[in-house]
């Protein structure tokens, strides 16, 4: 095989593979916008939040002890050496459904009827709240996150795949992250997961009979509310496993909620009401970013004939131009449901 | 603010119920709006247990609504009046707490869940407490489901939609059934077939309240019948005697 055509493999899979992750971000917008036709704009937050709330239970860190030393001019900065990753990952879950009893209650339940436009307005809301909550709870400073995943680029990988190439050239062999491949079996297990939640138990049909047409669902005795608690917890579990990964490649701070930006392209190209369309659509735009990046410069350079450092950066913009190709031509994407709007 | 029937019965003990029995579910002076449309106005009805009440009237004579009411949807918004249902008050209720007090709708659009099976259909009935009929059983009386019960429910014919409305709402356990229109958009051979469905929920003994625009088919399924026009109740008796007072049915059914 020529090194040219492995180069390309590489790309492909490191593409894939940044795919899945924008795919978990779009998953939670995904499912809270099935169940109760919200657009949660503080979904990119929730993953922050539970990140940060995992470091910190990781670390024996004392939450608020920032606030606290400033008001009283104490000391306090842990409790202890910290809880063991496993246990943290459960108190992190155990807090994000506390959140979501807590949206339900204070946000939601007095909202209902409203608008979309009002419910994702709150969303807003809760997501600057969340932010400045975190902020007072956990401090600002960027936190690296260990939760035990491999990582580190696979020298047995790059071995097999040096002997690909063709006798006599001088290709290195491709380069993979343990951690993103870590990353992209917990989360095809993670959909997995949820497919069979939804397809197989009482509480996911209830969730997809909602979905489908509430009024007929309450009809037969199911409680919207408790339906919205299961939702934005299943969110919040989503959000502290994107947390986690995003944590761990990029560390924990708080320009991890913009990743809820790029999960925006991901939901206009699969459709906000597909889970499946949330997984291809972040696999065709982290594919698309990567192969656009690496060669979609060189040919704008050409074209233009200017020096060919002029069109680079490609990957920060490509996903939007995607979307807005989209939203002109197939503005429900691929697998969502066509708007028709009654009148 | 209520009405006086302009029509009194006079046959009211030839009903299977006597009249001064505690109703097991009534209405009390009920008003209710779709937004700023007064719909609703001033409806109360009495049903005893194990009757048949056919509600009928002309188009947009409030005979849906009141039953949407009753069933405590969202809309229309109930905005003065009582509702009971052995002994317990639905007015205060949402349509799942409703439902869990004894209330089974069968809408006029069915409203089957797409993407759901025949069976999770009938399966998502029987999440909350009480659970009614078995899935088995409802099969029984509707074999035509349990042949699809792996068929997506959106896909049925009309009349096999219809079952599962009614298989759905007797997969709880009820005290009250709600059939609005049940005839509606369907061939008459199926309506045949429904027929013959609720005369066998009539001799379950389930407790119902019929809207119907087919006023002969629900006037002989039903004991008793009410007849609102423009959302008042202008007729309170036995179903007998709307078959037999003509001048009645032309004025208020137009039959």
């Amino acid at each position: 095989m020529s090194p040219a055509f492995l180069n390309f493999v590489e790309i492909c899979l490191n593409g894939l593979m940044a795919g899945v992750m924008y795919s978990l971000v779009a998953l939670g917008f995904v499912l809270i916008f099935k169940a109760s036709g919200i657009f949660n704009f503080a979904q990119g937050v929730m993953a922050l939040f539970a990140a940060l709330t995992l470091v910190g239970l990781q670390t024996g860190q004392v939450p608020f002890s920032h606030l606290l030393n400033a008001m009283f001019g104490t000391e306090i900065h842990n409790w202890g050496p910290g809880l063991n990753t496993f246990i943290s990952i459960l108190f992190a879950m155990v807090i994000m459904i506390g959140l979501a009893f807590l949206v339900e209650k204070l946000m939601l339940k007095h909202l209902v009827n409203q608008e979309p436009i009002i419910l994702f307005m709150a969303t807003i809301g809760l997501a600057y709240f969340l932010e400045g909550l975190g902020d007072l709870m956990w401090g600002a400073d960027v936190k690296t996150l260990d939760v035990g995943l491999p990582s580190g680029g696979s020298f047995w990988w790059e071995d097999v795949t040096r002997e690909w190439a063709a006798e006599g050239s001088d290709y290195w062999g491709m380069y993979i992250d343990k951690l993103d491949v870590s990353a992209t079996l917990i989360a095809v297990s993670l959909v997995a997961a949820l497919s069979i939640f939804s397809q197989y138990t009482a509480t996911g049909r209830a969730l997809r009979a909602v979905a489908d047409d509430h009024q007929a669902a309450m009809s037969v005795g199911i409680s919207l509310r408790t339906i919205w608690v299961i939702v934005w917890s299943i969110a919040g579990f989503v959000a502290l496993v994107a947390g986690i990964m995003w944590g761990s490649k990029s560390g924990v701070q708080f320009s991890l909620s913009l990743i809820a930006l790029k999960a925006l392209p991901v939901l206009i190209l699969g459709g906000f009401t597909s889970i499946p369309g949330a997984i291809v659509g972040g696999l065709i735009i982290g594919v698309g970013e990567k192969l656009a990046e690496a060669y979609l410069g060189d040919i704008m350079n050409f074209l233009v004939g200017a020096s060919p450092n002029l069109f680079t950066a490609i990957e920060n913009w490509f996903a939007y131009v995607v979307a807005l190709a989209f939203l002109l031509f197939r503005p429900q994407g691929l697998f969502g449901e066509r708007i028709i709007e009654r009148i | 603010m209520n009405a006086e029937p302009k029509f009194k019965s006079s046959d009211n003990m030839n009903a299977s119920h006597a009249q001064n029995a505690p109703a097991f579910c009534s209405v009390w002076d009920i008003h209710a709006y779709y937004g700023e449309s007064y719909i609703v106005q001033g409806v109360s009805l009495n049903i005893h247990e194990g009757e048949i009440l056919a509600l009928l009237g002309r188009n947009g004579a409030g005979k849906t609504s009141t039953l949407r009411a009753i069933a405590r949807l969202g809309n229309p918004t109930l905005k003065h009046g009582e509702i009971w249902l052995d002994h317990q008050p639905l007015h205060n209720m949402q349509s799942y707490e409703a439902s869990q007090a004894g209330i089974g709708l069968v809408p006029e659009d069915r409203r089957i869940i797409q993407g759901l099976t025949v069976e999770e259909n009938l399966q998502l009935a029987q999440i909350e407490k009480p659970i009614g009929w078995s899935i088995d059983r409802i099969y029984e009386l509707f074999p035509r489901l349990g042949e699809r019960r792996k068929q997506e429910g959106t896909t049925l014919s009309g009349g096999e939609q219809q079952m599962l409305a009614i298989g759905r709402a007797l997969a709880r356990d009820i005290k009250l059934l709600l059939l609005d229109e049940p005839y509606e958009g369907l061939a008459p051979v199926i309506v045949q077939e429904i027929e013959k469905t609720l005369h066998l929920i009539r001799e379950q003994g389930i407790t119902t309240i019929i809207v119907e625009q087919n006023a002969i088919a629900a006037l002989n399924l039903a004991d008793r019948s009410v007849i609102l026009d423009t959302g008042q109740v202008v007729y309170d008796g036995t179903a007998k005697e709307v078959l037999e007072n003509e001048e009645l049915r032309h004025e208020y059914l137009a039959i």
